[in-house]
């Protein structure tokens, strides 16, 4: 690609250089930042750091783009920050961003997205009684082992009772 | 009880007699809590950091968790002390580095640290010598269920325990064995290892954990999955799949070396001998290096006037923090590679 490449639109140097296929047939864009933020919705500022353009590339192929300004009510952070530092900042993020979670926690946790195993007594400040929690973690575990075992009748019945606990 | 009764001792996890300890050098189990109604450390502001510290301090310090608990105040610390602590692996780097409100408290025995206000507001850890993974978890397990008792933890129906990553939600636990495996080095199989672990979707780190190299011929395994599976599976898993077989492929390649390639062994295990005794200057890799061969030649019956105890805590005091602990004063450069090679002579040499 030439370095003095002027933009398609007007005579300004391009410095922005998209290739998109469509029905399967390859077309190159060159085209100045302001002219690429207008026609393109590509977001171009002066000077943005590189992991905030990668950030925002990967945001906006992905769909995402219309929950990242959502920020969680308990501590501000947005989805967006969250991917960048890989941090939570409260328990309620995980509430506040449940949807965007779960493939992630998927692909970490060998495909898992719920709880088994050792449970508070006491209700942890989530306001749900642990009663209820424990009989729900050992519900799970029954309907793995019915399915597992090819029960179906059996996993069915399950399923009911735990989308019944979970109300 | 004070820092610096620990220094010039070995915790109990290195005193080198727990089952498989001439390859497994100890077992661990971490677990990650949060107080409720607290963000998360990276959203905490300065008073509810520190809230926090003292809320944390006063509940291990009233669950009386062990029968002697020792708390340092970390961000008063001196930087030796901090130093100290992650060489004893009671605090993580990460933890002795940070800033602000933080601790950890330890019991006597160094069998249980709790980190206050690292990356979650509580890390737990059992610290066991050889591989006791059930009996760590027994011990963590019964804490954990004391400080339940008088703190409201961070839970999710779903999700389980929350933490500050969720890379640890779940059961927040982590469980790592450290592995002595040097005959796997030497016969060039140590990628066996390596594979098996990625199979098994388990990290493969060095001496001091995430981040670190091995070295030495020290590997630490530990689980990467901390969902929807249950701590008693996930340790189940470690005692009787992992471990037993990592420890078979050393097995296998130290018989090799024992019958096959008997004096290049000895060679091995005799210079390293040799150097530790009439060495001047010792640098701490070297160290650790041809301390890991002599280990080895000691668990091969090589060496006999050596014991394993010994070795264990020459891996320990000749650590920069310690070694200058036990001298008293601040060695950098050649003098402390001096006074930890005189320190290494007069223990092998002095029986």
């Amino acid at each position: 690609m030439g370095c003095n490449m002027k933009c398609d639109n007007c005579t300004k140097q391009a410095t922005v250089h998209l290739t998109e296929i469509h029905n399967g047939k390859k077309m190159e864009k060159h085209l100045c930042e302001q002219c690429a933020a207008q026609n393109e919705g590509v977001p171009v500022k002066g000077h943005t750091p590189i992991n905030e353009l990668l950030t925002n590339f990967v945001l906006a192929h992905s769909g995402l783009q219309k929950e990242t300004g959502a920020a969680c009510e308990g501590c501000g952070i947005t989805w967006a920050e969250f991917r960048q530092a890989g941090l939570f900042g409260c328990a309620n993020d995980y509430t506040s961003f449940e949807k965007d979670l779960t493939p992630l926690l998927q692909r970490a946790h060998e495909g898992a997205n719920h709880h088994v195993g050792k449970v508070p007594t006491r209700r942890g400040g989530t306001g749900v009684p642990m009663k209820k929690q424990i009989d729900v973690a050992k519900l799970r575990k029954e309907l793995t082992k019915a399915i597992e075992g090819e029960d179906y009748e059996r996993a069915a019945k399950v399923r009911d009772q735990i989308k019944q606990a979970e109300g | 009880m004070k820092l610096s009764d620990l220094t010039n001792h070995a915790g109990e996890w290195l005193r080198g007699n727990g089952p498989m300890s001439e390859i497994v050098i100890s077992s661990r189990i971490r677990l990650a809590r949060n107080v409720a109604n607290y963000p998360f450390l990276s959203k905490c502001s300065r008073v509810q950091r520190t809230n926090l510290e003292h809320k944390v301090r006063d509940t291990i310090l009233s669950a009386q968790i062990s029968s002697e608990t020792l708390y340092v105040d970390l961000e008063a610390a001196p930087d030796i002390d901090r130093q100290l602590l992650v060489e004893r692996h009671l605090i993580s780097k990460p933890h002795a580095q940070a800033e602000g409100a933080r601790g950890v408290a330890v019991s006597k025995d160094e069998s249980i640290a709790i980190m206050v206000n690292e990356e979650d507001h509580l890390r737990i850890q059992a610290l066991r010598s050889g591989l006791q993974l059930e009996e760590a978890w027994d011990q963590i397990n019964k804490i954990d269920d004391a400080l339940e008792s008088k703190l409201d933890y961070s839970f999710h129906p779903r999700f389980g325990y929350l933490t500050a990553c969720p890379t640890n939600v779940g059961t927040g636990i982590r469980v790592s064995v450290m592995l002595h495996l040097p005959a796997l080095k030497l016969t060039g199989e140590i990628e066996k290892v390596f594979r098996a672990a990625k199979d098994m979707r388990l990290a493969v780190r060095g001496l001091y954990g995430e981040g670190t190299e091995a070295t030495g011929d020290f590997y630490q395994i530990s689980n990467q999955t901390t969902l929807g599976k249950s701590e008693e599976e996930i340790i189940s898993d470690f005692k009787h799949v992992v471990v037993p077989k990592i420890i078979d492929y050393e097995h296998h390649a130290r018989k090799t070396l024992l019958n096959d390639r008997t004096t290049a062994l000895d060679d091995k295990v005799c210079r390293a001998l040799g150097i530790l005794r009439a060495a001047r200057l010792m640098a701490s890799e070297e160290t650790l290096f041809l301390l890991s061969h002599l280990r080895m030649g000691v668990n091969l019956g090589r060496i006999k006037d050596i014991d394993l105890q010994k070795i264990n805590e020459l891996f320990l005091l000749t650590q920069p923090a310690h070694l200058q602990k036990l001298k008293g004063k601040k060695l950098e450069g050649d003098l402390r590679r001096a006074a930890r090679a005189e320190f290494i002579r007069e223990r092998l040499n002095g029986q």
